[in-house]
């Protein structure tokens, strides 16, 4: 990364964070640990309602872990855990009454490499579809047509729904993934790194829909890729070694940090 | 070295002798890597060959079409051998693959990192190298004495024994090399995890289960040790009844074979043959499922 790289035109020139739309996570003194490792430190941080919000920060700093918490998805593995409040609409994602498989439906995950399931394109869209909804076939078509509308990759697939999704390139098949994760028609998408794997033309691809997907969905995005923080999101919260550094508009982050660390990251004198 | 100096440096005598010892010790091993691989080929082709050849001679019109004559006589066939055969490894493969798929399964999914997994795939490797003479000896004991009678069903369960543990590593083996990340994109779906594991883990390494499988229906299909203590041999037709003794290829090429009946020494060649080419086939048509030019 180069010294000055985010442009402060193409900043400002974005959609600005609206710091008066509602909280949809509230993360109240968040820890996580993972065995005896701790991995994330009294964290709290709000996500607004229809916002991108960005994760940054040096590899290991506790981004992903943090975006791994709000669909619980940490919990296939039994030596990880988390302790502290993680709001969704007012109630504690973490309180183990939670049925997790309602949990993920609401809070859908977009992984880093594109994870098609070895079945038909038509049948990675309507797995979660089918999962808890018992849709009549026509309309099960609508949902599986509008989702991939959507995810900007019907042109491409209209003529082919029955083929294997393993048969796309990269791009397309993360966008299958993201078809697949806005059928169910969550409230909240987390995007993990999810341009890492791709090239460039593919990355744009999808960091546009990424704005598209803002009117209807919360967005929580962890990236590694600073440009990226500051063209697709609202809010950005810089992270270092398990502690939440800075969080606030994305403009004003990029522009005038608060800490030095984060001067220091963005400006790309560290990470 | 002195890099102002090459030509010096070569001229220099260890230099040379170092370059030709070491010329010698690449030669000394290509030549016995070669060796060695020759004394297998040969070894292997020669086998064969002769199996090949006297096998050839065995094939007569009534080969599939007659039973297993009395001794010293001429003619007949080894139809109830071969149907013997089938039935003991359909019934072997059939016990064998949902015990092994759904062991495996438990290993690579559910039991992760428990003790109780630990110990089964212990055990499970133990029983993968047992001598197959055991296993024919344990069904012996377990079915055969208490029923009083040889028996297909006690020859079915032995190869079925034999199976298992071969089903339960491949599938196991192939989970395993599933990402995880395809596990947690059905999780973050909301899937619960023997939905994941149902309609995903095991699509995805369908193929490797499928090429276990086939491998365990070779390895059984020339399967001797069990069938002795089991299924034992019946020299008449092939009667549906399972609860008797059931000729069987492996048997009847051993007995057979020993015999001093040119006859059935023919007859034996010919089914060593059949049962060659069939785990041969076997191999072959597992090596195609597995091919990655079918995904």
């Amino acid at each position: 990364m180069n010294a000055a790289p985010i442009d402060a035109a193409e900043l400002g020139a974005r959609p600005q964070a609206d710091t008066n739309a509602p909280v949809r996570i509230a993360v109240k003194d968040l820890n996580f640990y993972y065995g005896a490792f701790h991995g994330l430190k009294d964290i709290n941080l709000n996500f607004h309602d229809r916002q991108v919000t960005a994760l940054i920060g040096p590899s290991g700093c506790g981004k992903s872990t943090l975006l791994r918490t709000f669909n619980r998805i940490y919990s296939l593995y039994p030596e990880q855990r988390a302790e502290g409040q993680i709001l969704l609409d007012g109630k504690n994602v973490l309180d183990s009454s939670v049925d997790l498989n309602e949990l993920r439906s609401r809070v859908g995950m977009v992984f880093q490499k594109p994870t098609p399931f070895p079945m038909s394109i038509y049948d990675n869209v309507a797995f979660g579809l089918r999962l808890y909804e018992r849709l009549p076939k026509a309309e099960l078509d609508n949902r599986v047509e509008e989702s991939l509308r959507k995810a900007a990759l019907w042109d491409e697939v209209k003529d082919k729904l029955k083929q294997s999704g393993m048969g796309l390139s990269g791009g397309q098949q993360q966008r299958l993934c993201i078809a697949r994760t806005v059928a169910q028609r969550p409230e909240v998408i987390l995007f993990d790194e999810p341009t890492s794997a791709l090239d460039p033309i593919s990355t744009g691809r999808i960091e546009e829909l990424i704005e598209q997907l803002r009117d209807e969905f919360t967005i929580v995005i962890v990236t590694h890729n600073m440009q990226q923080a500051a063209r697709i999101s609202q809010f950005t919260a810089f992270m270092y070694l398990g502690e939440l550094v800075e969080f606030g508009p994305t403009t004003r982050i990029f522009m005038n940090p608060e800490k030095r660390q984060t001067q220091d990251y963005i400006t790309g004198r560290f990470g | 070295m002195d890099a102002t100096t090459p030509m010096a440096a070569m001229h220099a005598a260890p230099v040379s002798r170092v370059r030709s010892s070491r010329r010698v010790a690449d030669r000394v091993l290509r030549v016995s890597c070669f060796a060695a691989t020759l004394i297998g080929a040969v070894v292997l082709g020669s086998i064969l060959l002769m199996l090949i050849i006297e096998g050839l001679r065995g094939i007569t019109p009534t080969l599939l079409t007659q039973p297993t004559p009395g001794p010293g006589s001429e003619g007949g066939g080894i139809a109830n051998a071969v149907l013997g055969s089938l039935v003991l490894t359909f019934i072997g493969i059939v016990v064998a693959t949902p015990v092994g798929v759904m062991a495996g399964t438990f290993l690579a999914e559910y039991g992760r990192g428990s003790k109780l997994a630990e110990l089964v795939r212990f055990l499970n490797d133990i029983l993968l190298s047992a001598p197959s003479i055991l296993i024919g000896l344990f069904v012996y004991t377990l079915m055969v004495r208490p029923m009083g009678t040889y028996s297909g069903w006690a020859g079915g369960v032995a190869l079925a024994i034999i199976a298992t543990p071969v089903i339960v590593r491949t599938t196991e083996d192939m989970l395993r090399l599933v990402p995880g990340s395809m596990r947690e994109a059905g999780a973050a779906l909301g899937a619960p995890a023997s939905t994941v594991i149902r309609q995903v883990t095991w699509r995805a390494a369908s193929a490797g289960i499928v090429t276990g499988i086939i491998l365990a229906l070779a390895r059984i299909a020339g399967e001797t040790a069990p069938l002795l203590f089991t299924a034992l041999n019946n020299n008449s037709w092939f009667s549906p009844n399972l609860m008797g003794g059931i000729a069987n290829l492996p048997v009847m090429i051993y007995q057979f074979a020993l015999s001093p009946y040119p006859n059935w020494q023919q007859l034996a060649w010919a089914g060593a043959l059949l049962i060659t080419a069939t785990i041969l086939a076997l191999s072959v048509v597992a090596r195609f499922v597995l091919s990655p030019k079918r995904h």
